[in-house]
């Protein structure tokens, strides 16, 4: 092993599994952020049990892609000694936290997409995809009820928390519809079965979003969906600065087990 | 572990509580090993002491929480990353569980929180040196929490049932806790020469530190005679560090480390790791908010108080709504 960045693979399904997987470990890394620094103790434990799941996801699925790859790469390999280019996380779950709103917001927005995601994919083709799907759903189910319920308390709050929440919401919105691309090199993985065409998923992801940003008296923002680039590695400020910390011990520490 | 004891404090004095049949009642009770409970009688000394201890508990665990986390966002490994931040969690889980426990004497946790932003309620002095390299979240593991089973397990037994039993539950994670940080500072120690060298560092910075952590010695400990009364302390301060010492030399030479102090020698009389001296005015110092991280340390808590506040107070707004419209 060393420090030098491992080559991207061209294979489909490595790809796909990457794209969802770097979704998860960005956002898991994202929510550990908050451990110690989080409103308030029972906030503490939810977030971090948010950020283990996503974690644990994120794990689970570059450990399938490296089976897939069989290029004798690990899940560390993956996650931590790939160029920022190589990364195909959308670029909302690398949003920097913000305040406790915009972490729900984000959390939100992205949970209602992901709960309606993992249930289609529990129908995959692919067993081992089928598989983490199965017990990611359930996950998902807690996270969005938690994102939903904060949601509600915030908009419905004070009058402060109404304002940010309604600007955590207007802020992230324009990053919100990259969800529902997919990439060219997905149609083949679609026809088959093995993956599902994400836009699939937009009408019940935009029914549900409206209907709980209406409980939470939030407006739902008019823009269009207007940033789009990490899923083909076209990150934001944002995310070298997240990679700096994420691999600073793999990059520094050539060749060591840890 | 965490409860170095040193508030300043004036005890009323045992006897002036209560009357002498009641307190001959109380002591009747603990010395047949008997479990004190919320509802029961107890010397107000006693209440005092414990919700002392309890919540400065409490609290070394929340602030507990911060020099570990430093590490989350930069751990070598998707696993250690996982593994640290579950055991992170599980500190806030016991600070929670322990102002749980300290609700039970009449406190509430607002209020005890309060009281530790506000620089009044102390918390253990050991979170108050830094962790600048990943060896220092071995070091915590293997030592800080190998210290805190040593005085933790004697607390399972402990007069006050609340707190014995949240003690039982809070040992099984430690003991986790510690085999983990054993197991960090094995890979190291068996790694490249950095990383050899990033755990000898860590066990210099950590080793005497963690010897101060059992608290001053028993010549000078104030709270230790009604706490040994009372059946809350069980072994005086010396008695623990030396049982840590005596466990903990030959895990470091196991380890291939050495352990920052020239004095330190085996007596074959005693059979015990007879240590040098423990720089007693460094513990004062750090006790007194001189320490390298004391202003870090709160001003964290605080800003994280602070921060949130806007959001807890939605919350009670927004239950206040809702228990309005359902009325």
């Amino acid at each position: 092993m060393s420090t030098a960045s491992i080559s991207l693979s061209k294979e489909p399904l490595v790809r796909f599994i990457l794209r969802r997987a770097d979704d998860a470990l960005v956002l898991g890394h994202r929510l550990s952020e908050w451990c110690g620094h989080a409103p308030l103790l029972e906030e503490e434990m939810a977030l971090a049990n948010i950020a283990l799941d996503h974690l644990g996801q994120a794990r689970a699925l570059y450990t399938y892609a490296a089976e897939v790859e069989a290029a004798g790469l690990d899940e560390d390999a993956y996650a931590y000694r790939r160029d920022p280019v190589d990364y195909l996380n959308v670029l909302l779950v690398e949003r920097p936290n913000g305040d406790f709103a915009h972490t729900i917001v984000r959390l939100w927005l992205y949970s209602a997409f992901m709960s309606l995601w993992w249930q289609a994919m529990t129908g995959s083709k692919d067993a081992q995809l089928s598989a983490i799907a199965a017990r990611a759903v359930k996950e998902v189910a807690y996270h969005l009820r938690h994102a939903a319920n904060w949601l509600v308390r915030l908009g419905d709050g004070t009058a402060q928390s109404h304002q940010r929440t309604q600007m955590a919401l207007d802020q992230l919105w324009p990053y919100a519809g990259e969800m529902f691309t997919s990439q060219p090199d997905e149609e083949d993985l679609i026809a088959t079965g093995i993956a599902i065409d994400p836009e699939t998923l937009r009408q019940a992801w935009l029914t549900r979003i409206m209907n709980e940003a209406a409980q939470a008296l939030l407006k739902m923002p008019t823009a269009p969906f207007s940033q789009q680039g990490g899923r083909s590695g076209n990150h934001s400020e944002a995310m070298g600065h997240l990679l700096a910390e994420l691999q600073f011990m793999q990059r520094t520490y050539p060749g060591a087990q840890w | 572990m965490y409860t170095q004891g040193l508030t300043p404090e004036t005890e009323t004095p045992v006897r002036a509580i209560g009357d002498e049949a009641a307190m001959a009642r109380f002591q009747a009770r603990i010395d047949a090993e008997q479990r004190i409970e919320p509802n029961d009688a107890m010397p107000a000394a006693y209440r005092r002491t414990l919700l002392r201890q309890i919540s400065q508990h409490a609290h070394s665990e929340i602030v507990g929480m911060l020099p570990e986390g430093n590490w989350i966002t930069r751990a070598p490994s998707l696993r250690r990353k996982v593994a640290l931040l579950a055991k992170v969690q599980d500190e806030c889980g016991h600070g929670l569980y322990l102002y749980a426990a300290a609700e039970t004497l009449d406190a509430t946790r607002e209020q005890l929180y309060d009281d530790l932003l506000a620089g009044k309620a102390r918390y253990s002095s050991i979170f108050n040196y830094p962790t600048p390299t990943w060896a220092d979240i071995g070091a915590i593991g293997w030592l800080v929490d190998g210290a805190a089973i040593m005085n933790q397990i004697p607390l399972c037994r402990c007069s006050y049932g609340p707190y014995a039993r949240a003690m039982i539950r809070v040992c099984k994670e430690e003991s986790f806790h510690q085999r983990q940080g054993f197991e960090i500072m094995m890979t190291l120690a068996r790694g490249t020469d950095a990383q050899k060298r990033m755990a000898q560092d860590a066990l210099n910075r950590w080793w005497w530190p963690c010897l101060m952590m059992f608290g001053p010695p028993d010549t000078q400990s104030q709270h230790s005679d009604t706490s040994t009364l009372w059946k809350i302390k069980r072994f005086s301060n010396d008695e623990l560090r030396q049982k840590f010492v005596d466990a903990t030399v030959p895990q470091a030479h196991h380890l291939g480390l050495s352990l920052p102090d020239p004095k330190l020698h085996f007596d074959e009389i005693s059979g015990h790791w007879r240590y040098g001296d423990i720089d007693w005015e460094e513990f004062r110092q750090v006790l007194a908010g001189h320490g390298p991280c004391n202003q870090e340390r709160m001003a964290a808590r605080r800003k994280a108080h602070d921060d949130g506040a806007w959001v807890r107070e939605a919350a009670l707004a927004h239950a206040e709504k809702h228990k309005a419209r359902a009325a």
